[in-house]
């Protein structure tokens, strides 16, 4: 076992179920700076096995910066991301996904000329073990492992009743149904933390009601940890066990749904400072 | 009925690489026909195999810009890699192989190896950059290649193989054959290709270039060329698969120079320069992006072309700049397609009604 940096729950935010369990992700002291710029900084948080988190505040308060730290897009400048008791110090984007990280993006990048089966299909690869070779003289091996995955592709589609448009272009779906299928493409990542990058922008409130029953499902089927970034703080409220606010790159709140919508801090960064009378 | 049930529920991609094995198919038979019964003049039955060796260049250099999305501007140098290793082993091999297929197979295939070899050493480098940086350095590894072919001189006796750059050969035995004099390029080479031996390769090249653009290989590759940072975000190895597609390119490029040199009794090193590949870059462009047919068509009819037009004298060129104008804007005119949609929906909707 890995020394303890931080206690459990540094956040109060890992909920009962998971105590006792070692946390999936922790970020200690984690920042990042651009030329002078602090963008992320003493950014602490741990997540549960089996938590919905949320990451919320103002425009430019730095969360996609977060996303694009844990994944790996930017190397942080100082603090460490352990996960599942792992330092991911000194891996890339690809390896921290096979490590268990998956996200979806706040502007959609699906694979626009590949079909949705082949989305999903795609994100498989790294559990495919049929080499080159075997692909192209196909041999046993490709037959078995294409049949495996394009079953396995059906399955995670067929969560969000997507199963019919598997042989349709990626780039022709609706809106929805894009943002849905970078979600099923992270989960065939067969991530353990699941990071969703606004998932229910532009969406009507009746797509965004089964979003979150469809973010529970996540949870519950895969029993994943969950962290998403969004605005709707309907969905937030309803869906997190745990919420971190962040505003200029710090945190200024965490802990549970109730706590956030009473805190100072919090209304003050969203609503700004009441004038002295 | 039932076959053609199976036909349409098909993923398009497995219809489309069948239309295509059918038309090659069909057109090497109508050529065959034709050839035995004496329809060719005698100048396109001298390129049937140049043809047959454009169009898997064609098709492979379509795999790195079409399916992998990086524009190449030096294919030609694989070719001329394959087409000197390839000729050398064909030329040291001809006493133990007496069999012209066999040491035309064997040629090919040590060509293929080369500028697999020489397309992986290459793709080090090259493989980092991107867009306009990528197409400037593949070019200046095509003219590097060509250079050096250019000032390589090789020979063969029983001692061996005899290889020197720059300066000619001293210590050749008597009895020994130059394969390689430098500028002079390759004389006395064997003309054992034929026909039969470019359909078979382009039958090859056709099966490993469809095959792995449908497996995980060509998911992966393709999904890099669609979004990089979220091919990343899936755990693809990216520079893996970039140079999987690039060397499969490269040494189908280098069976075709194989091919395309063992058609001729001398081959010089600035036969496969700058304009050659363009040449083919163009096959790939008129052909569209990512369609091996379109490829296959565009290098066959471009590399008669020229050759139809010898009644032009010295417009030959103009002529054929015109023509490739005027297919470009037909085959980007919102009316004309339109009305190819239409045509093919006609077509399939027919099917239905038959399958029904």
């Amino acid at each position: 076992m890995f020394p303890k940096l931080v206690p459990i729950p540094s956040s109060g935010m890992v909920p009962d179920r998971d105590v006792g369990k070692t946390p999936i992700l922790e970020c200690i002291n984690l920042g990042i700076t651009f030329g002078g710029l602090k963008a992320v900084e003493n950014f602490n948080l741990t997540i549960g096995r089996t938590e919905i988190a949320g990451l919320i505040g103002p425009n430019g308060a730095g969360k996609t910066t977060v996303f694009n730290l844990l994944t790996k897009v930017y190397q942080p400048t100082k603090g460490t991301i352990l996960l599942d008791g792992k330092d991911t110090h000194g891996m890339d984007t690809a390896h921290v996904n096979r490590a268990g990280i998956a996200r979806t993006f706040q502007n959609i990048r699906l694979f626009q000329k590949l079909s949705v089966e082949d989305n999903v299909k795609t994100a498989m690869d790294t559990q495919l073990t049929y080499n080159m070779w075997e692909g192209i003289f196909r041999l046993p091996g490709y037959w078995k492992e294409e049949k495996v995955a394009h079953e396995r592709a059906l399955e995670l589609l067929s969560l969000f009743h997507m199963e019919d448009m598997a042989r349709v272009k990626a780039g022709s779906l609706p809106y929805g149904a894009q943002r849905r299928l970078e979600i099923v493409r992270a989960l065939a990542t067969n991530p353990s933390l699941l990071l969703l990058d606004e998932p229910a922008a532009g969406m009507n409130p009746s797509e965004t009601a089964e979003l979150m029953e469809n973010i529970r499902k996540i949870r519950d089927t895969f029993q994943i940890a969950v962290l998403l970034i969004e605005h709707d703080m309907n969905l937030v409220m309803n869906i997190c066990e745990g919420i971190c606010v962040l505003n200029f790159g710090r945190i200024i709140a965490k802990g549970t749904p109730e706590d956030i919508q009473a805190n100072p801090a919090v209304i003050e960064a969203y609503l700004g400072k009441k004038k002295e009378a | 009925m039932n076959m053609k049930k199976s036909f349409k529920n098909m993923r398009k991609s497995t219809r489309r690489s069948f239309i295509t094995y059918g038309f090659v198919i069909i057109a090497f038979i109508i050529l065959q026909i034709m050839n035995g019964m004496g329809m060719l003049s005698f100048s396109l039955q001298g390129m049937l195999v140049p043809i047959c060796a454009y169009v898997v260049m064609a098709v492979s250099l379509n795999l790195t810009v079409g399916i992998l999305g990086e524009l190449s501007l030096g294919h030609a140098g694989f070719m001329s890699v394959g087409a000197f290793t390839g000729v050398t082993a064909a030329m040291a091999l001809q006493t133990a192989i007496p069999f012209a297929p066999l040491r035309l197979a064997v040629g090919m295939a040590v060509g293929a190896v080369f500028a697999a070899v020489v397309g992986f050493l290459i793709g080090i480098p090259v493989l980092r950059l991107k867009g306009d940086y990528l197409a400037i350095v593949t070019l200046a590894f095509g003219e590097i290649i060509k250079t050096i072919f250019t000032n390589l001189y090789v020979g063969v006796d029983q001692n061996g193989l005899h290889i020197r750059l720059l300066k000619n050969l001293s210590d050749l035995a008597e009895d020994g054959t130059m394969i390689v004099r430098g500028p002079m390029g390759m004389g006395g080479v064997a003309k054992i290709s034929t026909f039969t031996a470019g359909f078979v390769l382009v039958m090859i090249s056709l099966v490993v270039v469809f095959n792995l653009v449908n497996s995980r290989a060509g998911r992966a590759i393709m999904s890099i060329r669609d979004n990089r940072i979220a091919a990343e975000s899936i755990g693809l190895h990216v520079t893996k698969y970039k140079m999987m597609a690039f060397v499969v390119s490269a040494s189908l490029a280098g069976a075709a120079g194989a091919l395309f040199a063992m058609n001729y009794s001398t081959i010089v090193a600035s036969k496969f320069d700058f304009n050659t590949s363009i040449l083919v870059l163009v096959f790939v462009v008129l052909g569209g992006l990512g369609n091996m047919l379109g490829s296959i068509i565009a290098a066959a009819l471009l590399t008669i072309l020229p050759e139809a037009l010898r009644s032009f004298a010295d417009y030959r060129m103009l002529v054929y700049a015109i023509v490739l104008i005027l297919v470009m804007l037909a085959t980007n005119n919102p009316t004309l397609r339109a009305w190819i949609d239409q045509l093919q929906k006609a077509v399939t909707g027919k099917r239905k009604k038959e399958a029904a």
